[in-house]
């Protein structure tokens, strides 16, 4: 038989469909929504951080030209409940529009409606209010002591989770601790190192900032909104819920969406109440946030402090684990907030084999901006504490850092593995990544070129970091929203395929990724293949993007609706071409017998004979579309090993990154392009971290990088040539075998650099240092005196 | 991120951008790349009444080589002047400073006249010129006027300039043997620390060193001390090493930042001084016969 014409593409580096109309301007992004009447909105938000306001004049406001109304938060909370919360922890009560106390500089208080964006500011502007203003809670460890003040009454000492143990000796509920194992594996270690670590807040910072324009028809009695989401189903349920709605009545629409990194996860205030005013006013309504408002209105990351304690023998064998978290959460929890930090729990054990582990969270408000998801979410908190307190141990032994990784990784021949913590790795092998990452790095050579440098009085250090996360999310016994995911996929009448995702992608390239998988299915070329998503009128349901879940659980229910309308079209060429439908083959635009390329029929022929099915044959209904939903029996968990190289400048303690080496397992790989590029936009977000990125407050909880004159994210000319690479170790969790990989760049890549940077300084007495690596900071252990 | 309501108008000489700033009162302001106008206008930390636009004046565009000096018109843009042959060949100090400066964005939109008359304190443009004894030339209601860039910085975002005058450009004589070092604050890109030298090397020895510092005070300002024990010492990487180590201990009222403390800034000061003087003493060899 003669080879196909048409390339098999799964596994192939097809370049992004997505990118030539985002690269020219083509894309429609929601600011690019326009509307007959539409007017805007505009929020007038708190300028101080913690306060109880005494009255809002909006007289003046309401007195500018083109402004059609002005509520404050106490005229919203008449027409709108309190925001949802997506997690089983008590939380406070959380108005979209502040109707009595602000809690964080940035904080709605009240709302323009004008006819015009600029009108809507200025008035915005003009409104005047009075803060009786209240001392700001901004150091979570003084919070926890309830200094120096309260937030929220019922919250004593500004607990939003006083203490939730986990681990080893914990039942599940956690309601009984027995802390004999804990404590015997630190009784039997010969050695303990511990140390405090700062897991730091950063601003996620999509290059499209969040927006929402809603439309109520009130002759339909529908909404339609359109918003800068990761998940359109979920923003639908949560719309129609807070405007008494059903869901049948309302449309949600995430167009291009510039980013999100977690961060448009969440439902926002502003959605809440732009939806609910539009209904209210009958007017097609539009916000934009701008960039000063995305800093201080949208979610933060990370904020985590963690206390790790590692006990280990001489040789290196680590028997035990503690570490106690704090999180600082911000004023109020949202969607998803108090969710996040118990990720960093669940990812404990990290690679490990660890026999006794003992975790511990708090949750703690501030009089910051909230924090939520942020790419990794968890995981690159838990990743960044285990590996290094693991790098703290190696140095403390004398031992190579790569070899005390290996002797305390969970061997390849124990998954699935039910970690201390809970978790069931599905599949691994941590030394097979470990292994090519040391070789593609020449590690025994950059050792030399390191120990070269010094002798030359160079700062050179390696950093070394392990990573499993947890991906795929999740069974829907771990997702309030449920946790499957939705496609289908038509056949139409000329041949050409539309196939729907509920995977709402943001950057992710699933009109790519899934275009090839439908393609190779059905061995028809890549341009007869449509995906549609981020849109409920479209798409029939869904869940959405985040938790490198697009691939493995989108991608496997594209799957397997692709599968269901594979058989129904092969019954159908069956009927055509007088065969057994289980001779067929479906290649290079044709169907035929196998064995007999010539006999077939064109995929067209047999798709138009479906729509007009003369004769029927018997059975069969028309058409050619089916759907599928798909709900994994447990997360992925992806790996790998991250190595740098840096050099400290002696006399700047400016920190260049001169090597970033990694090696990732995320399973099997649709397209190797599209993961190298999620993996170099996770390893700048992890560089960044490590080097440049920070949120910072001042003492009165003023934000003090409220611009990206302050906030610095990395761009290409900050960034080495990334040297990527792959190992392979498929998850049975789903028929493809992919893990996800959307996150992974954030998880080795911080620990490593850090790492790297304390063996550059290790001259110094120095073990460990907080992010981030700032210039003054590394000059100071460098020319006395700690950072 | 969104401006106040403004009129904007554009002005198609010197002499017609003057009326329109006299006409306006006190609510005009001039506009040429924008980028550091625009910022504070977007935050509304400044809303002037009208903008000018004088980015478009030919007269004030330009790098012309005149009687043995350099002038740059006020509405040059940093890429001009950064990637200028003439300025290349015979001061690269300035173009390495533009070079600096922001991103190719911002290179490509703001001009040397703009970031001179708004004098952030950590901008790289002020230092060089007062390595450069350069000249601030200004038109007015009045006529012309020259400054010399050491009176011309005064203090914070506070130069001689006043409101109903423009700067038509910047004058120096050129000099090979100069350079700029900058301490980057990794957001902005501003100076941290930015140290320009200008070394006067005759037969092995320093007859004269000039150096401006940028981002450590309030306001650009000329190292005198450094240029003091610099004059009359061998032209030596070594001799300029010593003599600017402690180029910042002399220093009041050091800024202190987030981005770094006041005895950080401090110690690079002496940092910067000594790579700009290195890199100015290598320039000095490379040009000797």
């Amino acid at each position: 038989m003669a080879a196909p014409v048409l390339p098999k593409l799964v596994g192939q580096r097809v370049k992004r469909r997505e990118d030539p109309r985002l690269i020219q301007g083509l894309g429609t992004y929601v600011d690019d929504v326009k509307i007959v009447g539409l007017r805007h909105a505009a929020f007038k938000r708190s300028d101080v951080a913690h306060g109880r306001i005494r009255s809002i004049d909006t007289a003046a406001a309401e007195a500018m030209d083109g402004v059609e109304a002005v509520f404050t938060g106490a005229q919203i909370a008449e027409f709108l409940d309190p925001m949802p919360i997506g997690t089983p922890f008590p939380s406070p009560e959380h108005r979209a529009v502040a109707t009595d106390v602000v809690r964080y500089v940035g904080e709605p208080v009240a709302v323009v409606v004008a006819a015009g964006r600029y009108a809507a500011r200025d008035a915005a502007d003009a409104i005047v209010v009075d803060y009786d203003t209240r001392p700001a809670v901004v150091d979570p460890e003084v919070a926890m002591t309830g200094h120096p003040t309260v937030i929220h009454a019922d919250f004593d000492n500004n607990l939003a989770v006083p203490l939730v143990p986990s681990g080893t000796g914990v039942s599940p509920d956690g309601k009984t601790v027995d802390d004999t194992a804990v404590d015997r594996a630190f009784a039997d270690a010969d050695v303990v190192v511990s140390q405090r670590m700062v897991n730091q807040r950063l601003a996620p910072t999509a290059m499209e900032p969040r927006g929402v324009v809603a439309h109520y028809e009130r002759g339909k009695d529908t909404m339609t909104i359109w918003s800068s989401t990761q998940n359109p189903h979920i923003l639908r349920t949560f719309i129609a819920l807070l405007n008494g709605m059903g869901e049948d009545q309302v449309r949600a629409i995430a167009p291009e969406v510039g980013g999100g990194f977690g961060a448009k996860i969440n439902i926002y205030g502003e959605e809440y109440v732009v939806a609910s005013l539009s209904r209210r006013l009958g007017l097609p309504l539009k916000w934009t946030e701008d960039r000063s408002e995305a800093f201080l209105a949208t979610i933060h990351g990370r904020d985590i402090i963690g206390y790790i304690d590692v006990a280990a023998t001489r040789d290196g064998k680590v028997l035990g684990l503690k570490l106690r978290l704090i999180a600082d959460v911000g004023a109020y929890n949202m969607l998803l907030t108090a969710a996040i930090p118990t990720l960093t729990m669940l990812m404990a054990n990290a690679t490990y084999d660890i026999p006794a582990i003992r975790t511990t969270l708090t949750e703690v408000f501030t009089n910051k901006t909230p924090t939520d998801a942020y790419r990794g979410a968890g995981r690159p908190e838990a990743t960044y504490f285990v590996e290094r307190g693991m790098d703290m141990l190696a140095r403390r032994l004398g031992m190579d850092p790569a070899e005390l990784r290996r002797r305390n990784f969970i061997p390849a021949d124990r998954f699935p593995y039910a970690t201390q913590m809970g978790a069931v790795y599905d599949s691994g092998d941590y030394a097979k990544a470990l292994d090519r990452a040391l070789a593609n790095a020449g590690w025994r050579e950059l050792q030399r070129q390191r120990d070269a440098a010094r002798a030359e009085g160079r700062l050179v250090g390696l950093g070394l970091a392990m990573y499993v996360e947890v991906c795929g999310l999740g069974p829907s016994a771990s997702l309030p929203t449920g946790g499957w995911e939705h496609a289908q996929v038509t056949i139409e009448r000329d041949g050409r395929i539309s196939a729907t995702t509920g995977a709402s992608p943001h950057g992710q390239g699933n009109e790519t990724t899934f275009a090839q998988m439908l393609a190779d299915q059905f061995g028809v070329p890549l341009e007869h293949v449509r995906i549609l998503h981020g849109d409920t009128g479209v798409v029939k349901q869904g869940i959405g993007t985040f938790g490198s879940r697009s691939q493995a659980v989108g991608g496997t229910a594209l799957h397997l609706a692709g599968t269901k309308v594979r058989e129904k079209m092969a019954k159908f060429a069956a009927a055509l071409l007088e065969a057994h439908e289980e001779d067929l083959v479906f290649e290079d635009g044709r169907i035929s017998v196998q064995g007999a390329p010539d006999a077939g029929k064109t995929f067209a022929e047999v798709a138009a004979y479906a729509y007009v099915p003369v004769p029927l044959p018997a059975g069969l209904d028309p058409g050619l579309s089916e759907e599928a939903f798909f709900e994994p029996a447990n997360n992925t968990y992806p790996f790998g090993c991250h190595i740098s190289m840096v050099e400290v400048d002696r006399d700047t303690g400016e920190l260049a990154l001169l090597r970033l080496v990694a090696v990732d397992d995320a399973g099997n790989l649709i397209n190797p392009l599209i993961v190298e590029g999620q993996i170099h936009g996770g390893l700048a977000q992890g560089i960044g971290q490590a080097m440049i990125e920070e949120v910072r407050y001042g003492a009165d909880g003023q934000p003090l990088t409220g611009s990206f004159m302050d906030y610095a994210i990395p761009r290409a000319a900050d960034l080495p040539r990334f040297e990527l690479d792959a190992t392979v170790t498929p998850t049975p969790v789903n028929p493809l075998g992919a893990k996800g990989v959307g996150e992974a760049g954030t998880l080795g890549s911080t620990p490593c650099i850090v790492s790297a940077a304390v063996d550059a300084l290790s001259g110094f007495g120095v073990t460990h240092i907080d992010m981030m690596l700032r210039p003054e900071k590394l000059w100071r252990i460098i020319h006395g005196g700690q950072a | 991120m969104i401006p106040s309501a403004f009129d904007y108008e554009r002005a198609t000489s010197v002499d017609d951008a003057l009326a329109r700033l006299a006409a306006r009162g006190g609510a005009g302001k001039l506009i040429a790349g924008g980028h550091s106008l625009v910022p504070l206008m977007k935050l509304r930390l400044n809303e002037p009444g009208a903008l000018i636009d004088i980015a478009r004046i030919p007269e004030l565009s330009g790098i012309r080589g005149q009687d043995g000096g350099i002038e740059i018109g006020a509405a040059t843009v940093h890429h001009a002047v950064a990637t200028s042959d003439l300025l290349r060949a015979r001061c690269p100090v300035i173009a390495e400073t533009a070079a600096t400066i922001g991103d190719p964005q911002v290179r490509n939109r703001g001009t040397l006249g703009g970031s001179v008359a708004h004098a952030d304190p950590a901008s790289d443009y002020p230092a060089t010129l007062l390595a450069l004894d350069a000249e601030i030339r200004i038109q007015g209601p009045g006529g012309t006027r020259t400054v010399a860039a050491r009176d011309f910085f005064q203090d914070l975002f506070t130069v001689d300039l006043a409101g109903d005058e423009l700067i038509t450009a910047v004058r120096f004589t050129p000099t090979r043997t100069a350079a700029y070092a900058k301490l980057y604050q990794r957001a902005s890109r501003f100076a941290i620390v930015g140290v320009a030298a200008a070394l006067d090397v005759d037969g092995g020895t320093i007859r004269r060193a000039r150096l401006g510092l940028t981002g450590a005070l309030s306001h650009a300002v000329r190292l005198t001390a450094v240029e003091d024990a610099l004059a009359g010492r061998p032209a030596t990487a070594d001799g300029v090493a010593a003599a600017a180590a402690r180029a910042g201990d002399g220093l009041n009222d050091v800024n202190a930042d987030i981005h770094a403390g006041a005895d950080y800034r401090r110690a690079m000061v002496g940092v910067f001084a000594q790579r700009a003087l290195k890199a100015a003493l290598a320039r000095s060899q490379e040009s000797a016969p």
